[in-house]
């Protein structure tokens, strides 16, 4: 018996019985369509009551009061609430199925964490509170920062960075730092074919020069290849590991050795440290930073995109130069932030801001409770359960689905397929959209590069055996339907809120604000926004 | 370990259909003698869900929350009553652990969520576009200030004296790596802000002028005047508003002549939460739409001709564009997105308009009282929801004294201006709608008594 559609939606009874059915609401029982807000609300509506001011408001304003309000539609309360149920609707999400996004790490996000970061005692502070009145806070900041060191086995943590290539940022300035408190100006970074997109992007936001380094045919870091492009201009490397393959880099102590012995540094993104937490400490291995995303390994929820919160651990070497502010406790035990007011104590090398205040802290209370409630040995578990369950899923459709470095020994938490063997003209978008239509959320397509027509499947330590092998029937019938040529796939999905949609149109002719006037249904005819 | 559901039996039998005899053969690429043989010693086994709860409870009761203290402060963060639709609704699961938009058909919800946000940040600013968020507004700024860079073709950039000064520290700190010019006015202690100091800087190698509206001390600058100054050379205007509410009583500052207008969007459903996460707003005139950064949600149609959204121009990001992306974006802080996007439909442009005009009346309330403590006056000429009260000795033991007390009395300029001179006396005091007649009494009464030098 087929899943029932993971999206929310009921599967549509086609397009044969829909114009036999249609409906005059355009919605199909719970299938339902929903307008844009600016359409549903107008001017004279409100969701709030507000006092009225009780005094002439503009008294000190004079030629800076606006003419007119904002062109804003309001909706009442209650259509409110319906506008955006009836939206969230139409979201695949992880509370509703497996969301195996490679690289992406998609986990259960417990409600627990939800609940303690919205006490009032960390929700409803604020950042430039006497510290005096929030130690408690600070001390969050403190435990977890704790926590992070004693996991990557690293010195320190700089917390500030607010998403996953922020934190890479901050680890190259560290680099930049360190490398200008010893009068050198090296200005190239070298970047693996097998590291994040990020990555390169970010070595360039620093000022540096990124130079590519090739994957073996195994899929790891040739190390002869960066070895030989060591030298006195080399400011350090950036590596992923486990990287985007899949695989744990194993030569990871002897790249860090020669990088150190040539007078570079190691950056490792840590968007995978949920694979081996507790398993291995990357300080163990000469790393000299690496961001942690907390939303990835610790569950702090994404939201539709974000907020991410990247902090990164620093060795030795770096940790003089992480940027403000910075928690320490004093002799009298009570905990104070170091920030420009008071960097003379110590920090006095730290290389700037890099937010305004100190970060994430709402992610921060949220990752500090999935850690306590899993403990160093669940942690631990988190990391095998991951491992296993992509392994699992490996050895399971390697037979149908080619893995490119099946042989390279174990995945690590993401099992990597190619789409190499399908019938003429199917590829893996096919298999994307296909599981839309089985329920499940697709894997990462076409990444990482190196591999042509990837997929990229991390089920994470969330999903039961029994899911997995839902999964896996999903994914080989699929596989088995591409191989045979069916035609049907290319049309894909069609029980989702939506058929395929026009990228091209788009991106040729950029809509990205309402148009109309506020309180005014209709949909926009192709004409009206650039289409043909 | 209860988020953990494979048991022993599940375990065994997948081991066996790996052809793997233990769970370690699968951790065989990690050097040996950097393997743990257990968890790590040092740090806590797992707790239950009661264990955690106290833990985390105790923790925050060692805070004195804003709801529980008269409350002033303000300073690029407001405490703003959030509706409680507003949280309900974040937290459907089908919002809140949703990822990146990247499978368009089935992500509909979050990215025409996305496309409203987008509108009504775009509106609320009067600017053509918006984007689907940034971090937080300092880097919201500092982006603003490197894509000027993009459209001018120049380096140099203007910023005024009553730019937020955490704001100034992130432009600052990046331009060190950037190379970019960086020409940093110093705060005066003024009551009108430094519109003339902000357009005798400008020359024909300025990228970009940046001025906070209103500005930290809570001044109100003369966009316009400045505007014109700079379009005059061919250089670009950066508004930033750190309070969006002040927009339902100010003029927008696209109708002024700004080309980009950041922002934080904290103030509308997103809560203080000790600093983060927040949310970055960022606006700009539509011809500059391929030099933008972060992330974009455009209007199309699918197969079917239904209207839909997606996330468009990626070809500017760093996954695609690696070392030639347009900016260091990675995620947007979608979520909390969805929370101002939601707080905004609830109130609509009439609702914000009379939200900004109980905030200036409550501003009014407070500094009438506060001028009238011995010793004490206010700076400002115009102020929306803040200004800066003079004091008669150094505000920062006088907010520690306040903080004795049990009252949370504003920021003083000395934490955020350390270096600069002349201005330590100097408070900064926000009022907003949640601030009752009670808490400006208590909050002038203390005053009194710390001025005077009475013990708490």
């Amino acid at each position: 018996m087929n899943a029932p559609n993971a999206s929310g939606w009921r599967p549509s009874m086609g397009e044969a019985s829909e114009a036999k059915f249609a409906t005059s609401s355009g919605d199909y029982g719970l299938m339902l369509e929903e307008a844009l807000s600016f359409e549903l609300g107008s001017a004279d509506k409100c969701g709030v009551d507000i006092d009225e001011a009780e005094r002439a408001p503009a008294a000190g304003l004079g030629k800076f009061l606006r003419k007119s309000a904002p062109a804003l539609p309001g909706l009442t309360e209650p259509e409110t609430v319906r506008h955006y149920t009836r939206l969230s609707r139409q979201n695949y999400a992880i509370d509703l199925g497996p969301f195996p996004l490679g690289s992406c790490t998609m986990k259960h996000n417990p409600r627990l964490n939800e609940k303690m970061a919205r006490l009032p005692g960390f929700a409803d502070v604020h950042p430039m509170q006497p510290q005096t009145t929030v130690q408690g806070a600070l001390e969050v900041i403190e435990q977890l920062a704790d926590w992070l060191i004693t996991l990557t086995g690293m010195a320190s943590v700089a917390m500030s960075p607010k998403a996953g290539a922020h934190g890479e940022l901050c680890g190259l300035l560290c680099i930049r730092a360190a490398l200008d408190a010893r009068g050198e100006t090296r200005d190239v970074v070298l970047v693996p074919e097998s590291a994040h997109g990020t990555n390169p992007a970010t070595a360039a936001f620093a000022g540096f020069k990124v130079e590519s380094i090739p994957a073996t045919p195994a899929g790891r870091v040739d190390v002869a290849a960066l070895k030989a492009k060591l030298g006195p201009n080399v400011a350090g490397v950036m590596i992923t590991n486990p990287n985007t393959c899949g695989l744990f880099e194993p030569d990871m102590r002897e790249i860090a050795d020669a990088v150190h012995a040539a007078g570079g540094y190691v950056y490792c993104d840590g968007a995978n440290f949920n694979a081996i937490v507790g398993k291995v400490r990357p300080g163990d291995l000469g790393v000299d930073a690496m961001h942690i995303n907390l939303h990835k390994t610790f569950s702090t929820p994404h939201g539709g995109g974000g907020p991410g919160a990247g902090p990164v651990v620093l060795s030795e070497a770096l940790a003089p130069f992480a940027p403000l502010p910075f928690v320490t406790r004093g002799a009298d035990g009570s905990i104070h932030l170091v920030e420009e007011e008071n960097m003379g104590e110590g920090h006095a090398q730290a290389f700037g801001r890099m937010v305004a205040f100190h970060g994430q802290m709402g992610m921060f209370t949220r990752a500090l409770t999935y850690i306590l409630s899993h403990g160093a040995d669940g942690l631990r578990q988190v990391a095998e359960d991951a491992v296993l369950n992509a392994n699992y899923v490996l050895r399971s459709c390697e037979d149908l689905l080619p893995a490119p470095f099946a042989d390279s020994g174990p995945c690590m938490h993401e099992a990597l397929f190619s789409d190499a063997g399908l019938a003429e003209g199917f590829s893996t978008l096919d298999i994307a959209k296909g599981l839309i239509d089985e329920g499940f959320h697709p894997m990462t397509v076409y990444f990482p590069l190196v591999v042509k027509g990837a997929m990229l499947v991390e089920p994470t330590e969330t999903e039961s055996k029994a899911g997995l092998d839902r999964f896996i029937a999903s994914l080989r019938s699929l596989a088995e339907r591409a191989k045979a040529g069916d035609e049907s796939l290319h049309s894909a999905p069609h029980f989702a809120p939506r058929r395929r949609l026009d990228e091209t149109l788009a991106a040729r002719k950029p809509v990205l604000v309402w148009q109309g006037e506020p309180g005014v249904p209709g949909t926009p005819s192709l004409s009206e926004i650039g289409g043909s | 370990m209860r988020y953990l559901p494979l048991t022993p039996a599940d375990r065994a039998s997948m081991l066996e259909t790996i052809g793997a005899a233990t769970v370690d053969d699968l951790f065989i690429d990690v050097p040996a003698e950097a393997r743990l043989a257990g968890p790590i010693e040092g740090l806590a086994p797992h707790a239950s869900e009661m264990a955690v709860e106290r833990h985390m409870s105790a923790l925050a009761a060692k805070n004195l929350s804003a709801g529980s203290a008269p409350f002033f402060i303000g300073a690029g963060a407001y405490r703003h009553h959030v509706p409680a639709s507003v949280d309900h609704l974040i937290q459907r699961g089908e919002f809140l652990t949703a990822y990146t938009p990247y499978q368009p058909e089935i992500a509909q919800g979050t990215l025409q969520v996305l496309f409203e946000f987008q509108t009504q940040v775009a509106r609320l600013f009067g600017t053509d576009i918006a984007n689907a968020s940034m971090y937080d507004g300092s880097t919201a700024c500092w982006e603003a200030i490197l894509m000027a860079a993009r459209v001018t073709r120049k380096g140099r950039a203007v910023l005024s004296g009553g730019l937020h000064p955490h704001y100034g520290e992130v432009v600052r700190t990046m331009a060190k790596f950037t190379k970019d010019d960086i020409v940093s006015l110093a705060p005066e202690l003024t009551a009108d802000p430094d519109d003339a100091a902000v357009i005798a800087a400008i020359d024909d190698k300025t990228s970009c002028v940046v001025v906070q509206y209103p500005d930290v001390l809570g001044r109100i600058p003369d966009l316009a005047a400045i505007s014109e100054a700079a379009h005059a050379v061919g250089a670009l205007v950066i508004a930033v508003v750190t309070e969006p509410v002040a927009l339902g009583l100010i003029e927008a500052p696209g109708a002024l002549g700004a080309d980009i207008v950041v922002g934080e969007g904290q103030s509308l459903g997103v809560g203080l939460q000790f600093g983060g996460p927040y949310l970055g707003l960022f606006g700009c005139r539509e011809k500059f739409v391929r030099q933008m950064p972060g992330r974009l949600c455009g209007q199309t149609v699918d197969a079917e001709g239904k209207r839909g959204f997606v996330l468009t121009l990626s070809t500017r990001e760093q996954h695609i564009r690696r070392e030639k992306a347009t900016s260091n974006i990675c995620t947007n802080s979608g979520l909390c997105a969805l929370a101002f996007s939601i707080h905004l439909t609830l109130l609509g442009g009439e609702g914000l308009a009379r939200l900004a005009a109980v905030n200036h009346a409550k501003a009014q309330a407070t500094f009438e009282r506060l001028a009238k403590v011995p010793g004490v006056s206010i700076l400002n000429n115009a102020y929306f929801n803040e200004a800066t009260v003079i004091l008669p000795r150094d505000a920062r033991e006088v907010v520690r004294e306040l903080a004795d007390r049990q009252v949370l009395g504003g920021v003083s300029l000395g934490r955020l201006f350390p270096v600069a001179d002349g201005l330590h006396n100097g408070l900064l005091v926000a009022a907003t709608e949640t601030t009752t007649d009670e808490d400006i009494e208590a909050f002038a009464t203390a005053l009194e008594a710390v001025l005077a030098g009475a013990s708490a």
